[in-house]
């Protein structure tokens, strides 16, 4: 059954790609990556149950966490074309 | 007894979160705008994960039930994988939605309800 789960995932997740390699606007694109990211996890985790070695959830912890930071980090690149730069600038103009 | 309500509890749920799961992406699919995806994906995030990870705590359950300590540590792990979804989704989809209206990605409209 956890076999049926884990394709399942990797189903939507290639629905997910299409998304990401369609997506007209790089929103689209980040959000596609984001939701990829959220089914990696799960993924993750059903095949730690499926190959009954349940550890792999600390993996999947991981990723959440690394999925959550690189999904900002992009978006903050994108509005401000580096990571934080354009702050330190301005508030030093000031 | 306790065993086989609990399996059938738990196949239920994960085939609960993978009709949520298909269903979140195929809205990410077919929706026009990137807000109305943002929608989709919040579904695949909050219920998808929620009821998959559910299935999942109630085979670890199951593990307890049948005198398996180390599934009590599973149970936890997937306890804060859910927390951590529940607090990065809807932050991750906020800045989303702001990035989005900053970098000029106007709302999707219906054009037969005239002015947007």
């Amino acid at each position: 059954m956890f076999l049926v789960a884990t394709i399942g995932i990797l189903v939507t997740m290639s629905l997910a790609l299409i998304r990401a390699l369609l997506g007209p606007t790089v929103y689209d694109r980040v959000l596609a990556v984001n939701t990829f990211g959220t089914k990696t996890v799960l993924l993750i985790a059903a095949l730690g149950f499926l190959t009954e070695r349940p550890e792999f959830l600390d993996l999947a912890l991981v990723y959440a966490l690394i999925n959550f930071i690189g999904t900002i980090a992009v978006l903050k690149f994108f509005e401000y074309g580096d990571l934080g730069l354009t702050r330190r600038v301005e508030r030093e103009a000031e | 007894m306790m065993v086989q309500v609990l399996d059938v509890l738990s196949w239920l749920s994960i085939a609960a979160g993978l009709f949520f799961m298909v269903v979140g992406t195929v809205g990410i699919l077919r929706l026009p705008d990137v807000y109305t995806r943002l929608h989709a994906a919040g579904m695949t995030d909050t219920m998808g994960a929620g009821f998959l990870l559910l299935g999942m705590a109630l085979q670890a359950v199951e593990g307890v039930s049948l005198g398996e300590v180390s599934y009590g540590f599973v149970l936890v792990r997937l306890v804060f994988v859910y927390a951590f979804l529940l607090f990065t989704s809807p932050i991750a989809t906020h800045a989303l939605a702001r990035a989005g209206l900053a970098g000029g990605v106007e709302p999707w409209t219906n054009e037969e309800e005239g002015e947007g």
